[in-house]
Parts: structure tokens; sequence; C-alpha cells
């Protein structure tokens, strides 16, 4: 078994959540261990769908990142709160106001990397200030609660199961099925395996970075949403933890920072871990420092044993 | 591409400086003093350092999310041990250095991504740094103080301090045979290792020198600060990329110039602050104009710049 | 414990297995000093496998190395390097990024210090103008300025350059396949050079011509053992392609002279001032001349309007068959199937998504007809050698329908069976009427051409049936001057 969990590194990071997820059980002698399995798996929701967008971005070659995310995230979240209003006629405009939003950061951020040739590294770190800075302007004391039906509906269990853990889980799997087996996803895999051999492969490359880049705005939009009807508000900050945590899912999950390679399951496990393992931690009673500290040393851990890609020779 | 092009490319991070100075001698001309100098470019130092420091890993084809949380928790150690247990203190650096060092060899023999390592190691950084100093404090050496406080005749302390920096990178990295072999390594390691070079070693000694310098900011800084918090260096991770590449450096392949690296660090320190706040920007929105700027310089560069394949 | 006395480097019963592959199965090899050995065979052959043990880059399983009379273990490229043995693999070992000097200065630990930089400057120029005179490099050059032909050209003239150490051997994998004509017969003269003063060779190549008339000794691998060797005297073009494992067959002309008619599929003028270049329907065009003299830029502008419909020419759909598979042409994470389909997918999809089972239907049907050797096609595609992943990368343009097929020296570093039977494979296609523009970097292939165009300094300069073709011709075309 232990070669079977050689062959697939990202299952270590199921393993880790179980065993994180062991640990916090055992520690609180059995009590609330459905409640913890419950909120760990509403608030890995918002890690994956952030993930994910992150995901698309990060395959389709070297350099490709999306640092934009935290301000995107929070941004949606009051663009949102805005347009719904607190009513519930508000929702669908809202949802759909919070992903246009996404979309055309997006499509700014591919705009600023293929017009003016700037690495995406530092194209979606500027676009991220100026994100930010609309944020401020425009949300500045926002106070405007989530539609009681929206609210409601992020917060729905059924048996103790997220109705949004849910949905995400159905969300991972047709993320999958359009990697595999659709052209959008296949040449998103040419490109970051081989951009030039895309190219002459007939795939448009240009194309499918822009769309992939307006996905990943758009997940962050949706993510941003809903992340603002869960906690029953907007604020700037919430998308922060978002931003190296979609990155940290994403590798310890199992896709290659280099691009052309991507595993959607394992950043279920990768999201379930990092949740549990801060869950476990805070249960323990260690303090920031302590949390930032050993959070870093697992994550090193896991990546370093799990190995990297070996070299094409 | 012809030998003037490439010169051009060469002097655009001394013209996005030179652009970012007239702006700013046109809208405060007062600025342009040794004094206003001195006041502006206060930080430029250990931004500079950092900025090198970031060079040092790009130039092996790497990147380092880290020296931000890094130079935190190493200027959490100076206004703590360094100042009081000296002795401590200085091993306690060291042995940064090392994990340093460390990294880039777990990072090569491992095979891995350094962005998701860096990640991981920026918050183990994080994590010592508030563990150290859990509440912002300290007090910086006095010696660090009065270094960091000289005043020079004729030029301010940065920019001989800059113009130091650099001269020493320079001469080590593009003048000697080994910095060939450091720089090599980013752009083709199979051929440096073939040539008989220890690719480990390559590794281990550009994320030591990383390291190195990244103590060497966190001094710079506290001297100036004069006291510490957990978060000092939160921003200088990205910082120092923008400082890169703003000097002419690139990812793939690890192009990169100390002197170019210095002046993008240079002209990052005058475009974060001092201009926007001649040009009456509010507070809400200079973290966008930032942003902005950052934009404009690529852009112009881009004007300049050969179109990479693919 | 010296045996055979005047040997550099001796190898005996070395075998080696990589996975499931035996690639060196008991090998026993000499070189001795002054000596050229030619080494040849099928890509798979075990060539490149036996080189890398020889220069110490990979470790046999089994055997004994023995360099200038001892008997080593612990070998290493290191070591092979202080015995003076050096190598130029097929992949280039240069850093793109630093200048020419720079990167003979890192070649050499003894010019670190300062004023190292001079002396490698000086030692590359001098030893550039020995093999390649007229090569036109500065040693200033970043390595990424110069083209690939240039970039071989240094590192040739590298492995040749000494400060104080020893050489004794030079290994040269397929030295001359990004060498245009004059290039190659520079180098080759060189080799002669080289071993009057002492150093051996070890050169593989596929182009025959050079190993049988430019070494001293041949030996033919095949399936990982040495199949036949002797003095190059006793070998000739059908002897050695027999002893490889396949039959060469004789080189059929296209029809002669055959009157140019169709439908016109494609129009391009490399250069406004210059000659068109026009192809038929069911057409063999080759695209000749020096190597880089504007053959693959051409086949890029067909490439790229035949994708957005220009005025140049009609739209019609066109495939592209890399050369350099490594940096055009193969994915390298994906399978040989995914390798194939990737411009196929409009035409095995199934509703909206693509079908599992009609890609796998096209990969088996394309893996028969192109005689792709392989147990599974869902294994990686770098499992599969360089001459069938070369087949992949046709199988992806054939199977795609595109009625145009661009090949950019697609044969280089291919083996002579693959290239039977790709040669067929194209015949029988432009038969049933798709159009070929082939450009080659081997005059043999241009006799399988109905119409060839000769270029020179990014334009056409001349035009010829295939039934005219002569080496002589294309060598004197070649250097024509755009009018």
């Amino acid at each position: 078994m232990i070669e079977a969990l050689r062959a697939r590194p990202w299952t270590w990071s199921f393993v880790g959540a179980a065993g994180a997820f062991a640990a916090t059980v055992a520690v609180l002698h059995g009590h609330g261990a459905a409640g913890i399995a419950t909120a760990a798996l509403a608030l890995a929701v918002f890690m994956i769908l952030a993930g994910v967008g992150q995901m698309f971005v990060i395959t389709l070659g070297p350099g490709n990142i999306d640092l934009s995310l935290a301000a995107n995230i929070g941004l949606a979240g009051a663009v949102s709160m805005t347009v719904m209003n607190g009513n519930d006629a508000g929702i669908g405009p809202g949802l759909a106001a919070a992903v246009g939003c996404g979309i055309v950061i997006g499509a700014a951020n591919y705009l600023l990397i293929w017009l003016l040739r700037i690495p995406p590294i530092i194209a979606t770190l500027s676009s991220s200030f100026i994100i930010q800075s609309v944020d401020i302007a425009y949300g500045r004391g926002l106070q405007i609660k989530p539609p009681t039906a929206f609210a409601d509906f992020t917060s729905l269990q059924m048996a103790g199961v997220p109705l949004l853990a849910i949905l995400t889980v159905l969300f991972t799997a047709g993320a999958a099925i359009l990697l595999r087996r659709t052209i959008y996803g296949r040449s998103v895999l040419a490109t970051g395996q081989n951009a030039r051999a895309a190219r002459f492969a007939g795939v448009a490359v240009g194309r499918i970075r822009a769309i992939t880049y307006m996905v990943c705005g758009a997940l962050g939009g949706l993510d941003g949403a809903f992340l603002a009807g869960y906690f029953r508000g907007a604020n700037v900050d919430i998308g922060n933890e978002y931003l190296l945590a979609s990155i940290a899912v994403v590798v310890v999950g199992g896709t290659s920072v280099a691009g052309g390679e991507a595993n959607l399951p394992g950043i279920w496990g990768a999201s379930l871990f990092m949740v549990l393992l801060l869950t476990m931690l805070n249960t323990f009673g260690a303090g920031a420092g302590m949390r930032l500290l050993l959070t870093g040393l697992i994550i090193v851990a896991v990546i370093a044993l799990a190995g990297g890609r070996k070299p094409a020779r | 591409m012809t030998v003037s092009a490439r010169h051009l490319r060469g002097f655009l991070p001394a013209l996005s400086l030179a652009l970012v100075l007239a702006a700013i001698a046109w809208l405060n001309p007062r600025a342009i003093s040794y004094f206003g100098f001195n006041l502006m470019l206060s930080l430029a130092l250990p931004i500079a350092l950092a900025t090198v420091a970031q060079m040092f890993v790009i130039a092996g084809g790497e990147l380092d999310l880290s020296i931000g949380s890094f130079i935190s928790f190493c200027g959490c150690v100076v206004a703590t041990w360094l100042d009081q247990a000296p002795l401590t203190g200085v091993a306690i650096l060291l042995a940064g250095i090392l994990v340093y060092a460390g990294v880039g060899a777990l990072i090569h023999l491992r095979n891995l991504p350094s962005i998701v390592v860096t990640l991981g190691m920026s918050f183990v950084w994080q994590g010592l740094a508030i563990l150290v100093l859990p509440q912002p404090g300290g007090t910086a050496p006095d010696w660090l103080q009065s270094l960091m406080s000289l005043k020079p005749p004729f030029v301010p302390l940065p920019v001989v301090g800059a113009v130091l920096l650099a001269l020493v990178c320079h001469l080590l990295l593009m003048r000697t045979g080994y910095g060939a072999v450091l720089r090599g390594s980013g752009g083709n390691a199979t051929a440096v290792a073939r040539a008989g070079w220890s690719l480990l070693k390559v590794k281990m000694t550009l994320f030591a020198l990383a390291g190195l310098f990244g103590v060497l900011s966190s001094l710079a800084l506290i001297g100036i600060t004069t006291s510490a918090d957990p978060n000092i260096g939160s921003n200088y991770s990205l910082l120092s990329i923008a400082g890169v590449i703003l000097g002419g450096g690139e990812f793939v392949g690890g192009i990169v110039s100390p002197a170019g690296a210095v002046i993008g660090a240079l002209t990052l320190t005058l475009a974060a602050s001092p201009l926007l706040t001649f040009m009456h920007i509010p507070p809400d929105w200079q973290i966008g104009a930032n942003g902005a700027l950052l934009i404009l310089v690529l852009a112009a560069r881009a004007r300049f710049s050969r179109p990479e394949a693919a | 414990m010296t045996a055979a006395g005047s040997d550099i480097v001796g190898l005996s019963g070395v075998e080696k297995q990589f996975g499931a592959v035996r690639a060196l199965d008991g090998v026993d090899l000499a070189v001795g000093h002054g000596e050229r050995v030619g080494l040849v065979g099928h890509n798979g052959a075990g060539k490149s496998t036996l080189m890398q043990v020889l220069a110490g880059a990979v470790a046999a399983d089994a055997g004994r190395i023995t360099v200038m009379g001892e008997v080593l273990s612990g070998y290493s490229p290191a070591r092979a390097r202080q015995h003076g043995i050096r190598c130029v693999f097929q992949e280039l070992s240069v850093c793109p990024k630093l200048t020419v000097a720079e990167n003979v200065r890192s070649f050499h630990p003894a010019l670190r210090g300062f004023g190292g930089e001079k002396k490698a400057a000086r030692l590359i120029g001098e030893m550039l103008d020995r093999v390649f005179p007229g090569h036109g490099i500065s040693p200033g050059d970043p390595l990424r300025d110069l083209a690939i032909g240039q970039r071989q050209m240094v590192e040739v003239a590298r492995a040749f350059t000494t400060v104080g150490e020893p050489l004794h051997l030079v290994i040269l994998d397929e030295p001359t396949s990004s060498l245009d004509a004059q290039a190659s017969a520079q180098l080759l003269a060189h080799m002669s050079r080289a071993a009057g003063e002492g150093i051996g060779i070890i050169l593989i190549s596929h182009v025959l011509a050079e190993v049988l008339g430019h070494v001293d000794r041949i030996v033919v691998m095949r399936d990982g053992r040495i199949a036949t060797a002797g003095p190059a005297g006793e070998f000739d073009r059908q002897k050695l392609v027999r002893a490889m494992g396949s039959e060469e067959m004789p080189q059929s002309r296209s029809s002669a002279a055959r009157a140019r008619g169709g439908e016109v599929c494609v129009r391009a003028r490399p250069r406004r001032d210059a000659k068109e270049l026009v192809a038929h329907q069911g057409e063999v065009i080759g695209l000749a001349g020096l190597a880089g003299h504007g053959q693959t830029q051409l086949l890029r502008q067909v490439l790229q309007a035949s994708s957005r419909g220009g005025e140049t020419f009609r739209a019609r759909p066109a495939a592209f068959v890399a050369g350099d598979r490594q940096n055009d042409g193969v994915f390298p994470r994906w399978s040989i199937l995914e390798n194939m389909t990737i411009r196929s997918l409009q035409n095995l999809k199934q509703g909206a998504l693509v079908s599992p089972a009609r890609e796998k239907a096209m990969a088996d049907s394309w893996k028969e007809r192109m005689g792709i050797r392989t147990p599974d096609m869902e294994h990686n595609i770098l499992s599969l050698s360089g001459g069938n992943q070369q087949k992949v990368l046709f199988a992806r343009a054939l199977a795609s329908e595109a009625p145009i097929i661009l090949m950019d020296d697609p044969m280089r570093g291919v083996d002579i069976g693959t290239r039977q039977d790709v040669y067929s494979l194209i015949r029988s296609e432009a038969q049933a009427g798709r159009c070929f523009l082939w450009y080659t970097t081997e005059t043999d292939e241009l006799l399988h051409c109905d119409h060839v165009y000769v270029f020179h300094a990014g334009a056409i300069v001349a035009e010829l049936p295939g039934a005219d073709v002569s080496e002589e011709k294309i060598i004197q075309l070649s250097f024509q001057e755009p009018a």
C-alpha cells in the first residue's frame, strides 16, 4: 500500500487530513467530532474554489500564477453584498455581478500579461494593488448583510454535510472532466507542457490563456460572494489568507508548478488537510506563532516527502 | 537582436529611475537635495539588500517568497538578542543563513518547486518571528543605530550604500568565474553539471547568499527603525521580486543584473511613497497607485524589450 | 594492469538496463590514440547510452571500464574530464544566457580567477578559427543570440579546447545535425587533424556518407549489442544498412518531369521582391538550400496564414511536423495517444466531449500505419525511441485531415528504418491528394520531391523539378544570390 501511496503523492494529503482529524478528536475525547468534520468541510469549500481557479492558471505553464485572487475575493464580497442589498430577489444579480467582476479582473490581468509583456507574477501583483484600492474606496464602512436566503443557503447542511461541499464535489468532478475531455482542457494542458509545440499543433495559445485567467477570476468572484454570505458580511481582508492557501493546496495536491499537469482530487485532500491542521492546532491551544511555524514546516515536509517532478531527461 | 537594442534594454532600469526622479523634481523641486534624498531614500538600503537577495535566487532560476518573513524574523532577532546577548544573536543569524542554504539543498535534492517551498518557509519564518517578538518592540543595538544614521558628505548614506552594494555584487557575479557558473545554472543546469560543477553546491551557495543579504537587509532596516515588529518585512518578498524585474531580471533562465537590481530597488523606494505623496494621492488610493506605477514602468520596458519566444 | 597499451579507453561486457528496456547487452569497445571510430545503428540501438557510460554520465550495471590502462570504479563525468574524455551530445550543453566566452570559462575550472574571461575568449576564438574558419562568431556574443548551427559550432569547438589538462578522446554525437554542409565538412576535416595529433574520436552519425568517408574503423550496433565492426574500408553503404538491420529500398525518384497541374493549394512569397512558391494538390514540394536560410520561416508563415486565412493564399488548414521535437513537437507529460490526437480533437468529439473510444481507435489505426513500436499507446511518449517519437509527430499531422502538411526537417537524427516507412507514407498520402511542403537538409531526401525550391538569404533563388535534382546542382544553387 505504501507503494500505491508513493505512486500518487497527493494521496498523502488525505492521509494527513485524516491524521489531523484523528488527533483533534482524540484531544477532545470524541466530543464534537461531527461538528468539526462539518465545519472543516464548510471551510474547505472556499479554499477549493480558489484553488481550482489557481490550478487552471498554474497549469498554463511556468510563471503563470494569479496573485490577485485575494483582492479579487475581497472586492467580489463587497460587490455581491451591495448588489444583493439584503434582498432575496437580488441574489441572482449579486452573484452575476461578483462573477462578472471577477471575469473583468481576469481579462485585465491577461491584457497586462499579453499586451505589455509583463510576467504574470508582476502583472497580477500590480493589479492586486489596484483592486485593493478600489475595494477600500468602494467598500469602506460597508455594513450590508447578505439576504437571508443566501446566507442560509451557504450554511445549509444535509445530514451534517454542508450543501456547498456537495456542490463543490460535483463542481470539481466537472472541472476534471473539463480538463481531460474537452478541447479547452486539452489545450490548457498542451500549452502548459510546451507552448511552442502547442502553437505548432494548432492550439490558439493566446485565446486559451485569456480564457483561463478569466475562469480563475470568475471563480474568485464566486468564492468572494459565498464567503460574504457564509460570514454574514463582506470585508476587505477576507481574501488574504486564501491567496497563499490557493497556491499551497494546488501544489500540495499534486499539480505541477511547471504546468501541464493538473490534479483535482488532490486539491480536496490538500484543502481538508490544511483546514483540519489549523483546527487541530487551535484545539491544542497553539498560539499564532506556533500555528504558523507548524503549518509551514508541515507544508515543506509534505512537499519534500512527495518529491518533485523528475527532469524530462 | 541588434547590439543597440540590447544596450538600450540594459539602460532601461536607469531610465526608469531617471523618469521617477524627474517626476519628483517637477512636483517638488525641494526634494532634490541632500536632506530630501536622505529622507526619501531612507528605506532604500534595506529594500536594495532584499532585492539583491532575491536576485541571487532568481539567478538560479528559482523564486523566494519567504525573504520578507525572513527579514521580519532576523529583524526581531536583531532588536532583541543582538542587542542584549550579541553572541547568541550572531549565532542565530548565522543559523538562519545555514537554514537558507539547507532550503536550497532541499530544493535541489528533491527537485522541488521553489515557489511552494519558500511559501511554506515564509510561514515558518513568520511563526518564528512572532515567537521571538510577540509584540512590536525591542531595541536596535547602539552601534547599528549609529551606523545607519551616518551622514557622509555630499552624498546621502543610502546612495553610498546602494552604489557600494551594486559594485560588490557586480564584481562577485559578473566578473568571477564562479559567478558565471552561478548565473549559468539558471539557464542550463545540465550544461553546468556536465562541465563538472556540483549543482548542489551552486544551489546552496545562491540560497546562502540570499540568506546573507536578507540578514544584512534586516540589520539595515532595524538600524533605521530602531525597533522591530514581526510584520516589519511583510512587503519585502513581493517588493524584492518587483525590484529585480524592474532592474531587468527575468524569471525564465536566470538573467539578472546586480546593478539593475539595485537601481530597480531605488526606483521602487521612490515610487512607493515619496512620489505618490508629492502627487497628492489620497492614502486609500496609494496602494493602487503603486500598482499602476509598476505597470507603467513595465509597459515602457515592453517598448524596448525583445519579444520573448512563445 | 595495462591491457592494450595504446588504448585510451576500453569497455568490456558493459550492460545497462532502464526499467524494462535493455539498452546495453554486453558491449566491448576500445578506442586507441589517434583513432577515429564511427558508431552507427538504429535509434534505440544503444549508441547514446554507450557514450553516456563512456563519459561517466551513466553508470553501467555490469562490465568494466578501463581508461588509459587503469581499471576504473566509481566513474563520473568529473573523472572522465580528468582523464581527458570530452563529450558533445545531441542536446546542447551550453548555457544560452551566458556569452560564448563565459560558457568556455565555466567549462574550465582553471580559468576561474581574474583574467579568466580574456583567456577564455582568446581560447575559443582560436579554436573556432581552427575548426570552422569563417565562422563569424564573436566570443562576447550571448549564446541565445546565435543561430542553432552556430551554437553547435561553439559547443564542438569548446570540446577541443584545453587549458593545460590532457585531451585524449572526443565523443561527437550527431555533431553535424545542426550544421550546414560547409560547417560539417570543416568539422570532418578537423577530425582527421585532431586524430593526427593523437586525439581519439568517436563519431556517431546517421549520415552514412560522413561515417564511410571520415573514420578509420566502423562499429555497428543493433539492439544493445555490437552487430559488426571493422576497418572503414571494408564497408559500403549497403553493407552498413544491412548490418543495422533494415533493408534500404532503392530510391525511387518521383515520376520524371510531371506536368504541374491540379488545384493550387499554397502560394507564398518569402520576400516581396523575390520568387514565389506555388504548390498544387497532391504535390511533394522540397525546400532546399543551406540551413537557416528562410525555409523554416516560410513554413511558419504558411502555418500562420492558414489559421488566419490571409490573402497570400486560399485559407486551408495546414498541419505541422516539427524537426526539433523536444522544443517544437513533443508534450513530455502526455501519453503517446494524447500526443497523437491533439490536432484532431474536433473530429473525435461525441457530443460536447472527446470520446475515449474514438481516440483509441485513431491511435491504434495510426500505430499500425506508421509502425510505431510500443506495447501500449497509453505509455508516456518519452518511453519511445527518438525515431518512434518522430513517427508520432507525423501521425499527429497526418491524422488531422489537414490537406497541407508542413515538415520542418523532421528526419534529423532519425534512423533509416523510420525514414523508409515515412517516405512511403508521404508518397501514398500525396497520391491521395495531400500537399507536402518539405524542408530538408539532406539532398537525398529531395529526390522524393516533385518540385524543389532552393532558398538563399531568406528568398527563393531557384526552382527545379524533382527529377533534375542532384547534389551538385543543389549545392551550386544554394550559393546563388537572390536577384
